[in-house]
């Protein structure tokens, strides 16, 4: 178990590389430095400017050098203007030329500086992060106890009316992508015309004070797209542990049906939808940043969208390896809880 | 004229009846769910002949109830569009003309459903379709935006107005309301009011159903190419390459969707001429695909397969460079009069983005259906005929898989239409003034607590395809199960 976890590691520390590397590929074609010139310097920049502006703050050097100096092997990039400012990737405001540090990278534990806030990069996604986090946690305590009851509900008794009522239900969830969803419920509880007016709009404010009015659209919004997924899931595995010869057996028996199913059937069937949960967290992100986009909610979803907007390298360069941790972290987990749960599947 | 109320003259008749219909539906549903519980699951009584009978007492009187209130809620809406399609928006309102602008898919819907169950003993896997109600209702879906898109897309005719067309003074316009300024032979009202710049919502959301009916089956089938292609050899052959190939899927899976569609879908990226690079290597799947198809069954009779695949495979490579070579772009090697068509840079990069995250999927189903089918007896057959190794991939391991992949590929179109959406929605790849689905809900969100009509039409337009593709997978897969 520990030499599968060991290669798992690997796997994921080699997988965080290649993608990291593929990012900063893409943000470092020229156009993309062109526009990020143009916006950090001035619009009106000729194309020479441009390559100048570019090569006095090391963005031209070669791909691998640069990729070197983001990841901490190489010594960072350094150079003093015309104007006497000085520029490079382990400058920051206030630190004196000889307390600047020869290597700054992930490896020393600088994630680089944010072009678009003119922050860390670490503090700025710490923080997003956080916000994220309360939006998250809301979203798990509705959408799975929601998912697991409905599955159960429908599969305790397959084909009956209420199985047929709930898979109907979760169908429409799961083809209700949240950029729908959210239109719908905005329609029908927020809007200032015709709806109920029970919930605000956005949830800008949610990030002081989350309160009711502001935080139940988000949440629903994301864990309805993904209840019916796992809801689906739960039912199919209820379904089948129903059929099963030991429930049969405790049916001869004569245990009451509520007691059958909350006694025999429940613990097998909660062990596929616990991999399905886990796995959910990688769609859970894209649903965080429609969602935060939508709602206005300044978490990390929203973080990614300025990033990527307004080709922001090293910011979205954190982004990507906190997204690509935490794929990779609930894979495992999942696979590792699927051993754990399941005692009749053993890693070799 | 007078601006247009929802149901019209007829509605003084059919909205009551509507209401009692909905109420009656409504309740005998939630009498049916919690009957289910008092009463346990319904199990099917027999007579003394071995009949079976109606359920009798409540149960039965409430499955009565939901049937006929079922029924009686069905044909009003039918009601509904009948008045609709006969009298125009004079007797129908907005609903009747928005049913009478519908009128040849109803039509086609009509005869596609006469045709379909008086032959569907006959038509194998499609016809059994029928014998489903949530496949029927799914098929009916996808088939109303097919032909919807198909009408509007060649012959321009459910549309009232040109989507790109601002009137003035018809900004924000609620639905129904007389088009300002009318001139003969227009169409006299905006049915589904007027966005915000002015255009008519109702004809955008149908010019809009052409995108996502073009783009995404022909995305999905490309997915499917490059997925089959690649996942067939990694589960057959396993070893090296499966870990290899297996790596590679992975890593793609492992980039959240958006940020890979903000990095692809960029006009700067375009300019660098990676969409175009990335459409030359994926679009070559289906030629191999195609060629080793065709090889691996004729190569035993060269007389046949020699001009079989110079014909099949010229084609395709015509088709391969006319679509990747296009004017102004990084690949551009065909002269004029032999490129046929021409892919502008917008579609062409959405294209590519949505095969490229849809393929690593289809990739992982393959590769473990391969997986599964490679140990079965038949298989093992065919190697002791001598058979090669492509020869049993693709002509005794595809069609095996054939039920999960058709399934599959109905989820996939859906989840596609998602992902064109998502795009709509963050502003990337088509223009911004492009009628499709996720730009318009994306522009009418921004005013969405004033004016909700820019925004629902196309979500709810979205929402209806998306659901149809699901429950017509849900009903193949029910049927195809019951061999």
């Amino acid at each position: 178990m520990g030499l599968f976890i060991l290669r798992r590691l690997g796997v994921m520390i080699l997988t965080a590389l290649c993608l990291t590397f593929v990012v900063f590929f893409l943000t470092n074609l020229f156009p993309n430095l062109e526009k990020l010139a143009k916006t950090q310097g001035n619009q009106r920049m000729s194309d020479e400017q441009v390559v100048s502006w570019l090569e006095n703050r090391g963005y031209m050097d070669p791909l691998f050098v640069k990729y070197g100096r983001w990841l901490g092997v190489a010594p960072g990039f350094s150079n003093t203007l015309d104007d006497g400012t000085r520029v490079g990737n382990c400058v920051r405001p206030g630190v004196a030329e000889e307390d600047t540090p020869r290597f700054c990278g992930l490896l020393q534990g600088s994630w680089g500086l944010s072009t678009v806030f003119k922050d860390e990069v670490g503090t700025i996604v710490g923080k997003r992060l956080g916000l994220t986090g309360w939006l998250m946690l809301a979203v798990m305590c509705v959408m799975v106890p929601g998912a697991l009851i409905i599955g159960v509900l429908a599969g305790m008794r397959e084909g009956s009316r209420l199985d047929r009522t709930l898979s109907t239900v979760s169908i429409t969830t799961t083809a209700t992508p949240e950029y729908v969803s959210g239109v719908i419920f905005i329609a029908i509880f927020a809007s200032s015309t015709v709806g109920l007016k029970w919930f605000k709009g956005t949830a800008t404010s949610a990030m002081d004070n989350i309160t009711w009015e502001n935080f139940t659209l988000p949440v629903l919004t994301i864990a309805l797209y993904g209840m019916g997924y796992i809801a689906r899931m739960t039912r199919a595995s209820m379904a089948e542990v129903m059929t099963a010869q030991y429930i049969r057996t405790a049916r001869l028996k004569g245990v009451s049906f509520s007691n059958i199913v909350m006694k025999h059937a429940l613990r097998n069937a909660l062990i596929a939808p616990f991999t399905v949960i886990m796995l959910q967290f990688p769609w859970l992100l894209n649903g965080v940043v429609i969602v935060e986009t939508l709602f206005n909610y300044k978490g990390f979803g929203w973080t990614l969208v300025q990033a990527a907007g307004n080709n922001d390298i090293e910011l979205l360069l954190g982004v990507s390896v906190v997204s690509v941790i935490v794929v990779l972290t609930t894979q495992l987990i999942s696979d590792i809880g699927y051993v754990y749960l399941n005692p009749r599947i053993r890693i070799s | 004229m007078e601006p247009l109320t929802w149901t019209g003259a007829a509605g003084a008749v059919l909205d009551p009846l509507l209401l009692v219909a909905a109420i009656a539906f409504g309740v005998s549903v939630l009498a049916s769910i919690v009957s289910s519980f008092v009463y346990g699951g319904g199990r099917i009584q027999y007579g003394e002949d071995g009949m079976a009978i109606a359920t009798p007492g409540l149960p039965g009187l409430i499955n009565k109830s939901l049937t006929y209130s079922f029924y009686a809620l069905v044909a009003v809406v039918l009601l509904y569009i009948v008045a609709g399609v006969l009298t125009g928006n004079f007797g129908g309102g907005i609903i009747g003309g928005i049913a009478g602008q519908f009128a040849p898919v109803w039509v086609s819907l009509i005869a596609t459903f006469v045709l379909s169950i008086s032959f569907k003993r006959k038509l194998g896997l499609y016809g059994k379709l029928f014998d489903s109600v949530i496949g029927m209702v799914g098929f009916g879906l996808v088939m109303f935006w097919v032909y919807t898109a198909l009408f509007t897309g060649l012959f321009d005719m459910i549309a009232t107005h040109d989507p790109l067309v601002q009137v003035s003074g018809m900004k924000n316009k609620v639905p129904g309301t007389v088009l300002n300024g009318a001139e003969e032979g227009d169409y006299g009202w905006y049915l589904l009011g007027g966005d915000n710049l002015a255009r008519d919502v109702f004809s955008r959301m149908v010019k809009g159903s052409v995108t996502v009916i073009v783009i995404a089956p022909f995305a999905t089938l490309f997915a499917f190419m490059v997925g089959i292609t690649l996942g067939l050899p990694a589960g057959y052959y396993g070893g090296k390459l499966d870990t290899f190939l297996s790596f590679l899927a992975n890593l793609i899976l492992a980039f959240p969707v958006i940020l890979l569609f903000y990095l692809l879908v960029t006009p700067e990226i375009v300019l660098t001429g990676i969409p175009s690079y990335m459409a030359a290597v994926m679009f070559i799947f289906p030629i191999v695909f195609v060629g080793v198809l065709l090889n691996s069954r004729y190569y035993t009779q060269p007389k046949v397969r020699t001009p079989l695949l110079i014909g099949i495979l010229g084609i395709m490579i015509w088709f391969y460079l006319s679509g990747i070579s296009a004017k102004g772009t990084a690949i551009h090697v065909l002269p004029p009069f032999l490129d046929l068509f021409d892919i502008s840079g917008g579609i062409l990069v959405v294209f590519v983005s949505v095969v490229f995250v849809n393929s690593p999927t289809v990739f992982r189903i393959v590769r473990g259906l391969a997986l599964d089918i490679k140990t079965r007896d038949y298989v093992a057959a065919a190697q002791t005929r001598g058979e090669g190794p492509w020869y049993i991939m693709l002509w005794e391991i595809l069609p095996n898989a054939r039920g999960p992949l058709i399934v599959d590929f109905c989820l996939r179109v859906g989840y596609t239409t998602i992902l064109l959406g998502t795009l709509g929605f963050f502003g990337l790849g088509l223009p911004p003034e492009s009628p499709d689905w996720g730009s318009t809900i994306n522009e009418g969100r921004k005013l969405l607590s004033i004016y909700l009509h820019p925004a629902l039409p196309p979500a709810l337009a979205l929402l209806s395809l998306v659901l149809g593709l699901n429950l017509l997978a849900d009903g193949l897969r029910e049927e195809s199960l019951k061999d």
